[in-house]
């Protein structure tokens, strides 16, 4: 019989006591505690028995609100303000990606309350019927998010009924101006093979395409099989030039100079530029990708109230600048805009200018075809 | 005689609540596995996902998997003998203040150790610092096959060494001095006593360092820059970002093929028992 | 000559080992202790993490989920584990040896096949929470309590229980006074054993565990994209001397002990 001890390696201390003068030593300990232990032992047992039985079932029970949203995406602290408040206990469940967030809420294992979604993966859960509405009367606090923001929203959810707005902002690249021949303004320096090694593209599917596309020509959003397929060619040659598919750790690596540039989000860009005053973030003159996530209660919600209370609490102007500062994204809250220093809103990377979002595009669902065929290209681009 | 049989017998319900234990969360689950391996996400029963194991993508990870798995338990077999012999040639004993100093960094989460790895391995990371400091060349090592190797090693590696050292610490002094007074030298008292009495210990290492290295995604996904997938890699995928369950489940039943195959051929030189040689 | 050199490479090769092993270890502490947020800049000595490791509310929430986790799982995978080695051990050959093959199924398996396994059971009869993770840690838990009892059955004196029920011990009170010490040491390896396991996991319970339910390693694993939090490297240095210290103890104090209980010798 085989055997894969793996911890006993671990405990050797513990495993040596099978040697004759140490059991000796733990049967004396074993007559002097037993009573207290079995004592001990049940009471634990006891406790054990009730957190299964107790916590299986009290999943979004009474007062409690399951939240699923992106990482780090919101202040710890607004959590408990918001138990504080108003009682309501929130679970708080993270994701890397749109897809992600997807795969594990159809899975049906958990029961969301709140999603915390992008712009097109929004789009496939309003499509797929997953979705309640929500009664932007009943929030007094939306109002000050601005209208351009619920007009961005509006593509993917025509009459704003099941989304109120969270983040906003760009997708271009980060890059350590000390290191680049000269200034950078287009994809192409990713794909040139100029700086070859040096280039960090996304580990998002979405996003690592749309910068191909772009750069080719095409809209990010192309249901065009040749299009997609020539953006793939693009993405397998530059493949071996590329130094990590990365996400949020993107803007690390540029920052400890592990890398020249990387595509990286707007948010990630500032935060890149306080650690390290020599970068810069460009959105490329061929166009990139202009993104808005949002919150959105599921039909499973079974207190539409206090998921509405929530989303009201998060539009409240001091909330809302709370989150603000905890991850420096551009917030579509107007009333947190205007709050802000001189400073901060020249700052490109915080409140973009206006016309900054011009020849970019907000994602939109692909059709089912090319999702599937995008989704194998991507597989065999990873694998590659 | 009687008494004993019905003592005995009675002593088998004692594992009533473990059977059942085993049935429902070992047996059932794995069952669970099979029919989702044996359904296509469309149609009915299918062998595609089973079959899918084949597809040039998944072979291709499935063969850097194998490589990674056999160069690490490879790598920790060389790196442990030397070890184990200049533990025992120094006369440091299972007690040894050195064992325990050898067996202490795995108190440290392993996620937080591999990270550390990629920081050490990085282009402008803390090896690198240390090279150039001495004139030499920068090591591009991050994201690569290398960096992964690197990271396994670091993780399996005290599993290898502990049984090696066990099965040799209980090797008799004496006989090795017999050896050396019928005249053998060094290399023929490893070859001939040393080695085959540390086989045990061998095989249990060989055990806990393969399957775990071959089917990891968490030390690729640090160190690998998402640029190189891992057969464990793939899998997790389907299950997170593709929701293809069906496809996930039949490929991790094609791995739990292959490993019961390959670990079958390894048991088969093992007495019961003998294994057991890390106690 | 030749003995020296051979002493010498060894002691360089265990060195050369030992710096391999600690290398990270000294970058974590080190970052423990940088006034910087950034994993990758250094911004002075501080000891502010420490501090604020104990209030900040999710990690301490994510360890209090580790410790009960991995303490009642291995007190529960002990208890049926203990049973079932007794059980098995008593069974004919066939039986025992189908249940052996069925304790090492968990054992050899990938983990990730494991975890899997059992997300998918799961998802079909409970919603994913803290009890589907204890359920799954107890499951990978009992081989190794099974594993580590069974050779001290076999070593067991059976006459010992046999004499005490013939001078009328009945068989709860001959099972509680007479086979359980024997087997103490095995149920206390295995029952460490199973602790240590589940406090490391990562694969099975990333795939088992609900909305909110955050042990150590799932923490730090979701964090590894947004930047780790820095008090996460104070909790695992703080983790790390404890467990030295303990260690050390473990080790140290009953050769102490036996040293200071040696004889004194009264020749002159």
């Amino acid at each position: 019989m085989k055997m894969k001890e793996e911890a006993a390696v671990r405990l050797r201390e513990f495993s040596d006591f099978a040697g004759s003068d140490k059991i000796l030593i733990l049967e004396r300990i074993w007559e002097m505690k037993k009573r207290v232990s079995y004592v001990c032992l049940a009471g634990l047992l006891a406790c054990s028995m009730l957190s299964v039985t107790g916590c299986g079932s009290k999943e979004g029970g009474k007062g409690s609100l399951t939240v699923f949203s992106y990482g780090e995406y919101m202040d710890p602290d607004v959590l408990d303000q918001f138990t504080e408040e108003t009682g309501i206990e929130i679970k708080y469940e993270e994701s890397l990606t749109p897809e992600e967030m997807y795969t594990k809420y159809k899975s049906g294992a958990i029961k969301y309350d709140l999603l915390c979604s992008t712009d097109y993966m929004l789009q496939k859960f309003i499509d797929e019927g997953e979705l309640q509405k929500i009664d932007r009367g009943a929030m007094e606090n939306s109002g000050n998010i601005g209208d351009k923001y619920w007009k961005l929203a509006a593509a993917f959810d025509p009459e704003n009924a099941y989304t109120v707005p969270y983040f906003w902002g760009t997708l271009g690249i980060l890059y350590d101006t000390t290191r680049v021949s000269e200034p950078v303004d287009s994809w192409d320096v990713l794909f040139n093979g100029d700086y070859a090694g040096e280039v960090i593209m996304q580990n998002s599917m979405r996003d690592t395409y749309m910068a191909a596309l772009k750069y080719l020509g095409y809209s990010l959003n192309s249901n065009n099989e040749n299009e997609i397929r020539e953006a793939q060619e693009l993405l397998l040659k530059q493949k071996p030039d590329v130094q990590a598919y990365l996400v949020d750790e993107a803007r690390d690596e540029v920052v400890a100079g592990n890398a020249v540039m990387a595509i990286v989000y707007s948010g990630e860009a500032y935060l890149g530029h306080q650690y390290n005053e020599n970068l810069a973030y460009v959105i490329p003159k061929e166009g990139s990708n202009v993104w808005l996530d949002a919150w959105c209660v599921t039909k499973h919600c079974e207190d539409l109230d206090a998921a509405q209370k929530f989303l009201d609490f998060l539009c409240r102007e001091d909330i809302a600048k709370k989150n603000f500062e905890y991850i420096y994204y551009s917030t579509p809250n107007d009333a947190v805009v205007e709050s802000l220093s001189e400073e901060e809103r020249a700052d490109e990377a915080l409140v973009p200018a206006e016309d900054a979002t011009d020849n970019c595009e907000v994602s939109l669902q692909l059709e089912p075809e090319s999702n599937d065929l995008m989704n194998e290209l991507w597989k065999e681009l990873k694998a590659d | 005689m009687i008494n004993r049989a019905k003592s005995v017998n009675r002593r088998t319900w004692l594992s009533s609540p473990y059977i059942v234990w085993v049935i429902g969360f070992t047996v059932i689950p794995l069952g669970v596995i099979f029919k989702y391996a044996l359904t296509s996400r469309e149609s009915g029963f299918s062998l595609e996902n089973i079959v899918a194991i084949f597809e040039p993508i998944h072979l291709k990870a499935m063969v850097f998997s194998l490589e990674i798995a056999i160069g690490c338990t490879l790598i920790c077999i060389l790196l442990s003998y030397p070890l184990v012999l200049a533990l025992r040639y120094l006369g440091m004993g299972r007690q040894g203040f050195t064992m325990f100093i050898l067996i202490l960094p795995m108190w440290m989460n392993f996620i937080l150790r591999i990270l550390a790895w990629q920081m050490i391995l990085s282009n402008n990371g803390i090896l690198n610092f240390l090279l150039t400091k001495l004139g030499l060349d920068a090591l591009p090592l991050a994201n690569t096959g290398t960096a992964i190797m690197i990271g396994v090693v670091y993780d399996y590696l005290p599993y290898m060494v502990l049984p090696i050292f066990n099965a040799v610490a209980e090797i008799d002094e004496d006989i090795m001095e017999a050896a050396r007074d019928l005249g053998a030298n060094g290399f023929t008292v490893f070859r001939k006593i040393i080695f085959p009495l540390s086989i045990p210990g061998l095989l249990s290492g060989i055990v806990m360092v393969f399957v775990p290295s071959m089917t990891s995604f968490v030390i690729s996904d640090i160190l690998g820059g998402g640029k190189l997938q891992l057969i464990g890699n793939i899998i997790e995928q389907e299950f997170t970002k593709s929701s293809n369950w069906n496809l996930g489940s039949g490929l991790s039943v094609s791995l739990m093929i292959f490993v019961l195959i390959s670990m079958a051929f390894t048991t088969k030189n093992d007495v019961e028992g003998k294994g057991s040689a890390i106690w | 000559m030749v003995e020296k050199l051979k002493g010498f490479l060894s002691r360089f090769y265990i060195g050369l080992i030992i710096l391999f092993l600690y290398a990270p270890i000294l970058v974590l502490v080190m970052l423990s202790f940088n006034n910087s947020r950034s994993r990758v800049t250094w911004g002075g000595f501080t000891l502010q993490w420490y501090g604020k490791l104990f209030s900040n509310g999710q990690i301490m929430e994510a360890l209090v989920t580790t410790l009960v986790l991995a303490t009642a799982s291995a007190l529960i995978a002990t208890v049926i584990g203990v049973l079932g080695a007794l059980g098995i051990h008593a069974m004919r050959q066939k039986n025992y040896q189908i249940m052996m093959i069925c304790t090492n199924i968990p054992l050899l398996n990938a983990d990730i096949v494991t975890g899997i396994a059992l997300m998918l059971w799961f998802v079909h009869f409970i919603p994913l929470g803290f009890g589907s993770v204890l359920l799954a840690h107890i499951t990978f838990n009992i081989p190794y309590v099974i594993l580590s009892v069974m050779p001290k059955i076999r070593q067991m004196n059976v006459s010992l229980y046999e004499a005490a029920r013939d001078l009328g011990a009945n068989a709860v009170y001959a099972f509680f006074k007479v086979i359980l010490p024997q087997l103490a040491s095995g149920i206390v390896a295995g029952f460490f054993m199973a602790f240590t396991m589940s406090m490391d996991d990562f694969v099975i319970t990333y795939f088992t565990k609900g909305a909110g339910v955050n042990t150590l390693s799932t923490m730090i694993y979701g964090e590894i994209r947004k930047g780790i939090k820095p008090e996460m490297y104070a909790l695992s240095t703080m983790i790390f001397v404890f467990v030295f210290v303990v260690l050390l103890a473990a080790n140290y104090w009953p050769a102490k002990k036996a040293e200071l209980q040696k004889p004194v010798s009264y020749e002159s």
